[in-house]
């Protein structure tokens, strides 16, 4: 048993050493047995804390980029203008738009099928599903989108395909650039869906399944009734990442549409950047940054609850 | 029975087997593109057999303009960004993981807040901290940013994995006399050294292939890490040569998946997710 002798403990009686830590160590006081966090905390304070701080700071002025000697502030007026304005309830929607359809209908859903199928496939066909799947999440975000924009060309493969079935083209990027760009999201971001199904799917007792079918449940059945509920809370997880992972892409839309043609792919982060640089309203392209963290900060939450039991 | 349940199994097999490989092919077909056009000498936009196999591409990227520069900036940044992480994160995660405190709930949940928030969102305001504070446009702000970026999830991490280490070698080593941090760099840091392994490559993985933080904080050429200067394909060179594109693209993902494999091999395909999923 530890020996309760350190001067940080005899300065508050009636605190009961650790009992979870038994044996001898060395003797510290609490405040330096804390030091180690020290330069994680700075790094921490300074550069995330920090910039998030100074964030909902400028989101009040009218900070611009040129031509303006003192910024001032100018309370809720970037907020009612970002309200006011066209184009930020377009980023709004197509924020929502790429969102539900890229990682609630497509990463989660395909995500949970491959990861199913995988249980029951054999293992050379398993191992190469996993590593080509695996594969587009590890390129960098760049790449993938290079791949993408390729694919989705007017003169790339997916026309090139559909040509050879005689079925009609058109040019996806300049049509349905918010569509290409989520089966973009959807090929790059699967992967970490399937990886968390997966395992999900692994700690269920084989018994369980095969009892089931043993009385004759089918595959949909077993899943509905039994599997789905026994994973929910994998389920919620992964929902709460993925939408938190596809409110902040950026890189993989700017490279396939730069958020083109009209605004017609230009989602909150992309319509965050051209505000602030292109147009050089700071303060206005904050607030919008603000919503954004607000919001991302809502999901966090309930991703925290999630996993309370846990922590 | 048992033979009618056993050929159902079979026939599941093969219908998953099926399905898997339909999914399969739709997400080769990408891959197959910049894996065939940077072997040919006349590459578009379409997967297509190369006209003649070829090495030409790779050879005229392979510039220390368009190459070696960028890849050089890409791993000093990510290199001193990952070095930074894993140093920060070690040191904050022993006294999480050995030492009751009140204030370790409080921490780690603050850190698991952190983790999910959009970072994307506060590039703007980082931007315009860094002007007024002369760092924009440095290795080292970048190189602190991206620190301070990825320490949440790679303290979360950490803790885990240190969790896993038993206390009782180190309370051998404190009978002997050693300080808590001799004791974590002889004994706690070398037993879980796949843990360090995974935070590094997983730190060094996202901070590789990450586009927003240089593209922001970063303004000379010179110092642009591989990200960002594969724009430049698009921008003043007129028209793309798309093999090259396609030739640097493989040069600049190959070290990723390398890491990847390797430290996915060793535990398990998930690893990266033992921390935000199992909690």
């Amino acid at each position: 048993m530890k020996t309760a002798t350190g001067p940080g403990l005899a300065k508050r009686p009636g605190r009961a050493p650790a009992p979870a830590t038994p044996g001898t160590r060395p003797r510290h006081v609490p405040f330096l047995r804390a030091l180690p966090v020290t330069p994680a905390v700075v790094l921490l304070l300074l550069f995330l804390a920090g910039p998030i701080a100074y964030c909902a700071y400028i989101a009040f002025t009218d900070l611009q980029l040129t031509g303006q000697a003192e910024d001032s502030f100018v309370g809720l007026d970037n907020f009612r203008a970002a309200f006011d304005d066209e184009a930020f309830r377009n980023a709004v929607w197509l924020t929502l738009v790429f969102t539900v359809i890229s990682a609630l209908l497509g990463q989660n859903t395909l995500g949970l099928a491959l990861a199913a199928l995988m249980q029951r496939a054999s293992k050379p066909v398993r191992t190469l599903v996993g590593a080509v799947v695996i594969t587009a999440w590890v390129l960098p975000e760049v790449v993938a989108g290079f791949l993408l924009y390729a694919f989705f060309r007017r003169e790339g493969t997916l026309n090139a395909i559909l040509d050879w079935l005689h079925l009609p083209t058109q040019n996806w990027l300049f049509t349905l650039p918010i569509l290409a760009v989520s089966f973009a999201n959807v090929w790059r971001g699967t992967a970490f869906s399937m990886l968390v199904y997966s395992a999900a799917l692994n700690e269920i007792p084989k018994e369980i399944t095969e009892a089931a079918e043993v009385d004759g449940a089918g595959g949909w059945r077993r899943m509905w009734h039994i599997t789905l509920p026994m994973i929910r809370r994998s389920i919620g997880t992964n929902l709460m990442l993925i939408t938190l992972q596809t409110l902040s892409v950026f890189g993989l839309i700017w490279v396939m549409t730069r958020g083109g043609p009209g605004g017609k792919s230009q989602t909150l982060p992309l319509f965050m950047y051209e505000e602030a640089f292109q147009k050089s309203m700071i303060g206005y392209g904050t607030a919008v940054a603000l919503l954004l963290l607000v919001v991302g900060s809502l999901f966090s939450v309930v991703y925290l609850r999630l996993l309370r039991t846990e922590v | 029975m048992p033979r009618t349940l056993s050929s159902r199994r079979t026939s599941h097999r093969l219908a998953a087997d099926a399905g898997l490989l339909v999914v399969a092919a739709a997400f080769v077909l990408p891959l197959a593109w910049v894996l065939l056009s940077s072997l040919d000498t006349n590459a578009n936009l379409q997967v297509k057999v190369p006209d003649g196999v070829t090495l030409d591409n790779f050879d005229s990227v392979l510039t220390p303009e368009i190459t070696f520069t960028p890849l050089l900036n890409s791993l000093l940044l990510c290199g001193g960004g990952t070095a930074l992480t894993v140093a920060c994160a070690a040191l904050a995660a022993y006294p999480l993981s050995r030492f009751r405190s009140r204030f370790n709930r409080p921490f780690l949940l603050t850190i698991l807040f952190a983790t999910s928030l959009p970072i994307t969102a506060i590039m703007v305001p980082v931007y315009a901290l860094f002007v007024q504070v002369n760092l924009i446009d440095t290795m080292e702000g970048t190189i602190f940013f991206f620190a301070a970026s990825q320490l949440p999830f790679a303290i979360w991490l950490m803790k885990n994995f240190m969790d896993g280490v038993p206390k009782e070698l180190e309370e051998a080593a404190w009978t002997d006399g050693a300080s808590s941090l001799q004791s974590l760099a002889r004994i706690v840091l070398p037993l879980m050294g796949p843990g360090v392994a995974v935070v590094t490559v997983f730190s060094f993985v996202m901070m590789w292939g990450n586009f927003f933080v240089p593209f922001m904080l970063l303004l000379t050429p010179d110092q642009m890490p591989a990200a960002v200067s594969i724009n430049e394909f698009f921008g003043n060179r007129g028209t793309v040569v798309y093999g090259q594109l396609a030739a640097f693209s493989i040069i600049y993902s190959t070290p990723v998946i390398l890491l990847y494999v390797l430290v996915a091999r060793r535990l398990g395909g998930g690893f990266a997710l033992g921390g935000a999923v199992k909690g």
